[in-house]
């Protein structure tokens, strides 16, 4: 599995070699961890993008140009994949991320009420993070957990069955940790 | 004997078994069996002739699929095996039940599905939502691993197998099958032409086998109690069990282990308790958003392949999400439009840029803004977006409840447009 | 062969190729726009719906896709059923959906193959009412101009752009219908083949922006046959002229050469046919002051250029004409190649290589076939670009094996991909420095130029004990030179590259061992592409005596042998040191330049005569290949500049016709050269073939602020061709196909129209004539291979670099690519850097003798060595030695330095 596939020549217009931010050891050491996991430097470009975002919170043109030149792949094809995954996020997002289900068993059980009650307590629409950073709210595919609809995601926590007052809970109960 | 082999040792009340508990509960039992000279030609054979379907959707004999990777001394050495945990279908949560509620399990299934088709390593694609599974299966895969199940020279056979569990980054396309190998090789998950199939040319290019999550759990049962054993759990014409699952406003909705054949008012009115007070039963997609509208009067049908495509319907999944009376159709297939309009891959024509416009057709309908030529739009890509016109089935899936929805609801889309707002009080 | 069932209609057909190509070759019309006919299908339009049926018996049918469906024996297919036209008017429906119909406003208008496509499914009214999704546009560079919102994500551009011309900045992204094509940032367009992306990209969202500057339609540009002069591969071209101005140009399809394709510098390089700075008119040198000169004196002028001490200097970058007058006018033994020495030996070796039966000298079409590759010093994507990109078709061989081995059909483009993965037949580079093809090479062996002979003759040793070894063998890596010539010896169609840009002999005494070894191993011609530099280097090569170089010129002038001189489009100080063509202009009596731009070399002289491009004259010009090839004059040149060999000779001479009967008589090599001209037999009644199309606007009115009466159309009396609408439709007669239109077909799509069949000959094609004759083969290794030793001296093992933008003179001087140019540079080692305490960027003198360029740290540079691009002439490389000192000159020199330099190991401290 170390043996792992492409070139190492990627060709860069040397006025914009420097942009790119260096990686932290911890996050050398989990990417080389990756390569030994895939034998092909593109299948490691995708997981370096999941490591940065873990440390990072999201993907900078810094990050995205870091990767593609520690594994000397194409940054233009990294964009390509980073921008067609649901859960890398290429903007930045608040401390807590809201994955919020609106697939068709959490619709029928009422999640548009509780996406509302939700901006009505944040301020904020999908796609936007609150004033103070501690929230983004992103609308998310079906969560697999449709006996409990209607369902989301903070951070790396399930809510199930939710409605007003456990999503005032819920909310008050990540505001309180921060 | 055993009549739930899939969920025997769940209960989401405590952790799930660890390695010691599930080789106590009879488990790991193939290992025994490897070490003492199965060899992979009757792992082959006896899934073969357990008549076993893939549970991931399309319902395609599992053991007939491994048949075609290619063996013997000319065929690429390296192979692989690829579980498709990417659960994602709308309305469907039976994979969740399966990886939370009994990892080792799927291990075990990896284990026999690897040796029978020579393949050396493993993914597991599950999605990256599944927080509680990735860890439940890491640990599972770690206690493999330090027990000698997983590694190198397995039960001293000279067999290898390494089980690397990849978390998804979040696509609906990644349940294809093509797409999913795709992403795994970190690309955009765009399906790939078929032929040639991933049994020949898949992973990088290697010969793979890609088998949903409860097509794998099957497995150890199938290997451990037998053919006959396996054929006797049936109530039906398709063998074995099967997770079932019905969401919506029924009072008790949930995901159960069931003989195939199972008719599905048992399901529905038995472990799902029936619809809350108040309401009544409008119709049903049996198997997951992708799968077409079935109605009350289907309620005696079985729930077996063969039966439910009778009524132009699929198995598929076997989720099913119930719609209730209260609940606007329009809206609820509004609901899967955007959703297919979103995960569309963006690769062919007619699933691109069909989608977003019967979506915003949708979203004019609900708006009391439908216009009575838009309905004819919408039959037109029910059409346009079929088998056989695009390059996946994604699309396909979305003119099922779409097409079957127009026919069974078309009062319902008339109201909308002669009203000028959505008549459900939502 | 297969027989399949077209609407009712059975035809033959290539089981091995899907129905869409198949139809295509039948000449039939089927919609498509994710299939090209070079880069396979994939299936993501879903515009070639056909309705297939299992067999005679069934009326039902199913739809499918053309392009994914196997031509196999038997098929039945409907295009004209009425589900499938259905369909196919409903994908351009779908199309249409977020397509802003800027047609008026959109520079692909009226040649665009989506207009196309919809006018041929249908689709005639709007049913979308909703609102269209909008795209942000990208700053490409000075080539490309970027509008997406005209986006129908065919996916067509970056599977070219990547997938087979290697580009790397260039993706899809985003998903569903926010898929988006672009860089991840805003930028240059790093490929040398971006270009194509215009032609690639059926509707336009990829346009030339050079063109849309000075922008014309289609029709109403005036158009002929040309030839790129851009390098010595010989590219067909289609320029396009409009007011007197070239416009663009395009590809224009030879199934030999470059089939589909050019690279950048030949399509955007031709701005300086439009130069305020073009010689008008005669020229004569009083009192060191230039003063105009009637055109009616140039006889006299010429006549003065004859008799004893009269030399005549060619040019390669002028046509055979040109060049064969001069050689008329002063005799074979006075005329001289003006090619530097060292480039003028290795070209002469070159031709007498191409006369060897042991040898094969392949085109475009067979490096593709390619299964193994040696390339011995030549940077190709900068010197022979078209080159470059078929060397990545060429790689591409091993997957097309396994595929057949695995039953996958070559044209399913995505699966072939994905079976192979990086698997590729092996390509070898043994070179100064990391070249752009490095990415697709198994092996790389970078060193100074000796040390790359030595290379060569070690792998040449290997295969056969007879070629000589490499010279101090110690520092020569004995296992890879092993590994390359196994890898040769194994292969079914080996290919040795290898070219005279380095001006090294004994790198082409080596591929030519290497080449005969493996000749005697096959016992088969064995390919031996040897490149020349410039669009005539051939040509020139062939008329010129060996020995009769440059220096042998100036030689005879500095030696009094020669008191007068007539230099062809030639400027010497690039050829030569400043010192020796400064010494030999002083010693001349009387020296008269023929050039289409000022040079130093123009300045100089005490005449200058200003000559035709050529879009502006007739010409022919040989390629590396030694094929000649004719390339028409496009339009009229309105000053006094006329074609070189008209200035040169009587007037008894009215067409090149009659100077290429002259020169085949005159010149065994060029026996064949009248067959390149069209024969006129078949222009029935006189007609000619008109230059403007049939739809040219505005002739009546175009000088309406001039004179309002219409004037009259000019006479050619020069060729075939006609400055008018009117005479035989080109659509009738493809051997002069300008431009490809045919009925329905108004996009470069309609060339299948023109073709045998799919990516076969032109149907009245002419291909060019392959002149050189291979008489036998000769047998001989070469025992004493030249400068198979280290460079001695002080300093650094010099090497030249070459640059796409800006190694040739003419392209060099268009505004487009002096934006993409770099001003002279030195590529060293990170250790050398070190050890002369320079930095990415600085300044340096070279042998402290005031030559200034910009240093380029380069991690994959041997140590020892340097590789010098000289800029646009900023820096004379004939004044340096084989190795060079650099000394720090601060930040003195101006220019861009390196910025827009693209390599792939540029030097970063911790990387």
């Amino acid at each position: 599995m170390s043996e792992v596939g492409m070139s190492d020549n990627v060709n860069v217009i040397v006025s914009n070699a420097k942009r790119a931010r260096k990686l932290t050891p911890e996050e050398i050491a989990e990417i080389e961890h990756e390569m030994e996991l895939y034998p092909d430097k593109k299948a490691v470009g995708l997981e370096a993008l999941k490591i940065i975002q873990k440390h990072q919170g999201w993907v900078s043109d810094e990050s995205l140009l870091a990767i593609a030149k520690y594994l000397a792949i194409p940054v233009a094809d990294l964009e390509g994949v980073a921008t067609f995954f649901n859960l890398v996020y290429r903007q930045p997002v608040g401390k807590n991320v809201i994955l919020f289900c609106n697939s068709v068993s959490c619709w029928i059980t009422g999640c548009d009420k509780m996406k509302r009650h939700i901006g009505d307590r944040l301020g904020i629409d999908f796609g936007e993070t609150t004033a103070d950073n501690a929230f983004t709210l992103l609308p998310v595919p079906c969560l697999g957990d449709c006996d409990n609809a209607p369902v989301m995601m903070v951070g790396d926590d399930l809510h199930r069955r939710l409605d007003f007052e456990k999503i005032d809970e819920i909310i008050a109960n990540y505001q309180k940790q921060d | 004997m055993v009549t739930n082999p899939l969920t025997k040792n769940i209960d989401m009340s405590r952790a799930p078994f660890s390695l010691t508990e599930y080789e106590a509960a009879d488990g790991y039992q193939s290992i025994k069996n490897i070490a003492a000279g199965l060899n992979p030609g009757d792992v082959m054979q006896q899934v073969k002739d357990s008549g076993l379907k893939g549970r991931g959707g399309a319902g395609f004999p599992t053991g007939l699929k491994w048949s075609f990777v290619p063996q013997g001394e000319n065929s690429a050495k390296q192979k692989y095996l690829v579980v498709n945990a990417d659960e994602m279908e709308p309305g469907t949560f039976k994979d969740r039940l399966l990886m939370e509620g009994d990892p080792h399990l799927l291990i075990e299934g990896m284990i026999i599905a690897a040796y029978a088709i020579g393949a050396s390593v493993g993914y597991i694609f599950l999605r990256g939502e599944y927080k509680v599974a990735e860890k439940a299966l890491q640990k599972a895969i770690n206690e493999a691993k330090e027990r000698g199940f997983l590694g190198t020279n397995i039960a001293g056979t000279g067999f290898d197998l390494n089980i690397i569990l990849h978390t998804s980054a979040g696509r609906y396309i990644c349940g294809e099958e093509t797409a999913l190998l795709n992403a795994l090789e970190g690309k955009r998950a765009n399906p790939r032409a078929k032929p040639p199939f991933p049994q020949v040319s898949g992973l990088w290019g290697k010969p793979t086998i890609v088998n949903n999550v409860e097509t794998i759990c099957n497995l150890p049962g199938i290997m451990r109690y037998g053919i006959d054993w396996y054929h006797g759990l049936t109530k039906g014409k398709d063998h074995g069990t099967k997770l079932f699952g019905v969401s919506g406003r029924v009072k008790n909705p949930g995901c159960w282990e069931m003989p195939l054949g199972t008719p599905i008012r048992e399901l529905l009115e038995g472990k799902a308790g029936g619809m809350q007070d108040g309401l009544s039963l409008r119709g049903f997609l049996p198997g997951g958003g992708s799968t077409d509208f079935m109605l009350p009067e289907h309620l005696d049908l079985l729930l077996d392949y063969d039966e439910i495509a009778k009524v132009g319907s699929r198995l598929a999944t076997g989720t099913m999400i119930v719609l209730d009376d209260q609940t606007c159709p329009v809206g609820m297939i509004g609901n899967l439009m955007t959703f297919f309009s979103h995960e569309s891959c963006g690769f062919c024509t007619p699933c691109r840029d069909g989608l977003p416009w019967v979506d915003a057709i949708f979203k004019e309908l609900e708006s009391g803004a439908g216009k009575e030529k838009d309905l004819q739009i919408l039959h037109d890509h029910v059409d346009y977006m079929g088998p056989g016109k695009t390059f996946c089935a994604l699309a396909p899936g979305a003119t099922a409840p779409l097409g079957s929805g127009l026919k069974y609801f078309a009062d319902d889309f008339k109201r909308h447009i002669d009203e000028r707002c959505c008549p459900y009080n939502h | 062969m297969a027989k399949i069932i077209v609407d009712g209609v059975e035809y033959e057909a290539n089981p091995d190729n899907n129905l869409l190509q198949e139809c295509l070759s039948q000449g039939l019309d089927l919609p498509y726009f994710c299939w090209h006919p070079c880069m396979g299908s994939v299936g993501a339009c879903r515009q070639c719906a056909v309705k297939q049926y299992k067999d005679a018996d069934d009326d039902k049918g199913m739809v499918v896709m053309a392009c994914m469906t196997p031509a196999s024996d038997g098929s039945i297919i409907s295009i004209s059923d009425e589900q499938a036209k259905l369909m196919r008017e409903r994908v351009i429906e779908s199309l249409m959906i977020n397509h802003p119909h800027d047609c008026p406003v959109c520079e692909e208008g009226g040649e665009c193959h989506l207009q196309d496509m919809t006018v041929m499914s249908g689709h005639n009214y709007r049913r979308y009412d909703k609102k269209k999704r909008t795209h942000n546009n990208q700053y490409l560079g000075p080539f490309i101009s970027h509008e997406m919102n005209r986006c129908i994500a065919c996916y067509r551009c970056v599977r070219y752009y990547d997938d087979y011309a290697g580009g790397t900045d260039l993706a899809a992204q985003a998903s569903h219908h926010h898929v988006y094509f672009g860089r991840h940032e805003e930028g240059v367009l790093e490929s040398e083949f971006s270009g194509n992306l215009v032609e690639v990209c059926p509707t336009g969202v990829f346009t030339d922006k050079v063109f849309s500057e000075h922008y014309s339609r289609k029709w109403d540009l005036q158009t002929a046959p040309s030839v790129c002069t851009g390098c010595a591969v010989g590219c067909n071209t289609t320029p396009g002229e409009r007011y007197g101005q070239l416009r663009r140009v395009v590809n224009r399809y030879n199934s030999e050469v470059n089939g589909y394709f050019l690279c950048d510098r030949g399509r955007f390089g031709f701005g300086y046919v439009n130069s305020e700075e073009r010689l008008k008119e005669p020229a004569v040198t009083v009192n060191g002051r230039a003063e105009s000169l009637p055109v009616g004196q140039a006889a006299e002028v010429i006549a003065q250029f004859t008799g004893e001490g009269v030399i005549g200097i060619g040019s390669p970058r002028a046509s055979n004409e040109a060049n064969y007058a001069l050689r008329r006018l002063v005799g074979a033994e006075n005329f001289y190649s003006g090619v530097a020495d060292a480039e003028n030996a290795c070209n002469h070796l070159m031709l007498e290589l191409a006369q060897d039966s042991a040898f094969c000298n392949p085109g475009i079409k067979d490096i593709e076939k390619a299964d193994a590759i040696l390339v011995l010093g030549e940077d190709i994507t900068n010197t022979a670009p078209r080159v470059a990109l078929a060397l990545r078709q060429a790689v591409r061989n091993k997957a097309k094996s396994l595929a057949a081995a695995n039953n996958i059909p070559a044209w399913q483009d995505a699966a072939v991909r994905e079976l192979a993965q990086y698997d590729l037949s092996p390509l070898s580079i043994v070179s100064s420095y990391a070249t752009r093809l490095d990415d697709i090479a198994a092996d790389k062996y970078i060193d100074s130029l000796s040390g790359q002979v030595a290379m060569g003759c070690a792998i040449a040793n290997k295969l056969s004990a007879q070629a000589p070894a490499a010279a101090g063998t110690d520092s020569i890596d004995a296992a890879l030179a092993g590994k390359i010539a196994e890898q040769l010896s194994q292969a079914e169609n080996p290919l040795i590259i290898v070219g005279s840009s380095n001006g090294n002999v004994g790198l082409v005494q080596a591929a030519a061992n290497i080449a005969r070894a493996l000749h005697e191993k096959r016992q088969a011609p064995t390919a031996l592409c040897t490149l020349m530099p410039e669009v005539n280097s051939m040509g020139l090569t062939m008329m010129t005596n060996e020995g009769q170089s440059l220096g042998a010129a100036l030689t005879k002038i500095s030696n009094s042998v020669a008191t007068k001189a007539i230099v062809l489009e030639n400027d010497l100080y690039r050829r030569a040191s400043r010192a020796q063509v400064d010494s030999a202009f002083a010693k001349l009596e009387s020296s008269l330049v023929l050039d289409v731009l000022p040079t130093d070399t123009t300045a100089k002289a005490h005449y200058v005569f200003p000559v035709t491009t050529f879009s502006e004259q007739e010409s022919t010009f040989v390629n590396y290949e030694g094929r000649v090839q004719l390339s028409y004059q496009v339009h009229r040149n309105h000053s006094a500049a006329q074609p070189a060999w008209r200035w040169l000779s009587d007037a008894s001479v009215v067409q090149i016709n009659d100077l290429v009967a002259d020169c085949a008589g005159d010149l065994q090599q060029f026996a064949q050269l009248p067959e390149v001209l069209p024969d006129t037999a078949q222009f029935v009644g006189g007609m000619k073939i008109p230059r403007q199309s049939h739809r040219y606007s505005g002739r009546t009115a175009m000088k309406a602020n001039l004179n309002v009466h219409e004037p009259k159309q000019a006479v050619d009396d020069q060729s075939v061709l006609a400055f008018s609408m009117e005479g035989i439709s080109t659509q009738k007669n493809a051997s002069v196909l300008g431009a490809a239109w045919s009925p329905g077909w108004n996009s470069n799509q309609s060339i299948s129209k023109f073709q045998e069949e799919v990516n076969g000959e032109l149907k009245q094609g002419d291909t060019g004539i392959l002149l050189i004759k291979r008489v036998a083969n000769s047998g001989a290794y070469f025992t004493d291979v030249s400068a198979n030793r280290r460079a001695v001296g002080d300093g650094l093992a010099l090497s030249p670099a070459f640059q796409i933008f800006g190694s040739d003179e003419l392209s060099a001087k268009t505004k487009a690519i002096r934006e993409r140019m770099t001003s002279a540079y030195i590529s060293i080692s990170p250790q050398d850097a070190q050890t002369l305490s320079l930095q990415q960027g600085d300044q340096v003198s070279l042998n402290g003798n005031g030559a200034i360029a910009s240093v380029c740290i380069r991690s994959q540079m041997k140590p020892g060595t340097a590789a010098l691009y000289p800029g646009d002439n900023d820096i004379n490389p004939h004044e340096l030695e084989e190795t060079v000192q650099l000394q720090s000159a601060g930040n003195k020199a101006g220019g861009t330095g390196i910025k827009g330099l693209i390599v792939s190991d540029f030097y970063e401290e911790g990387y």
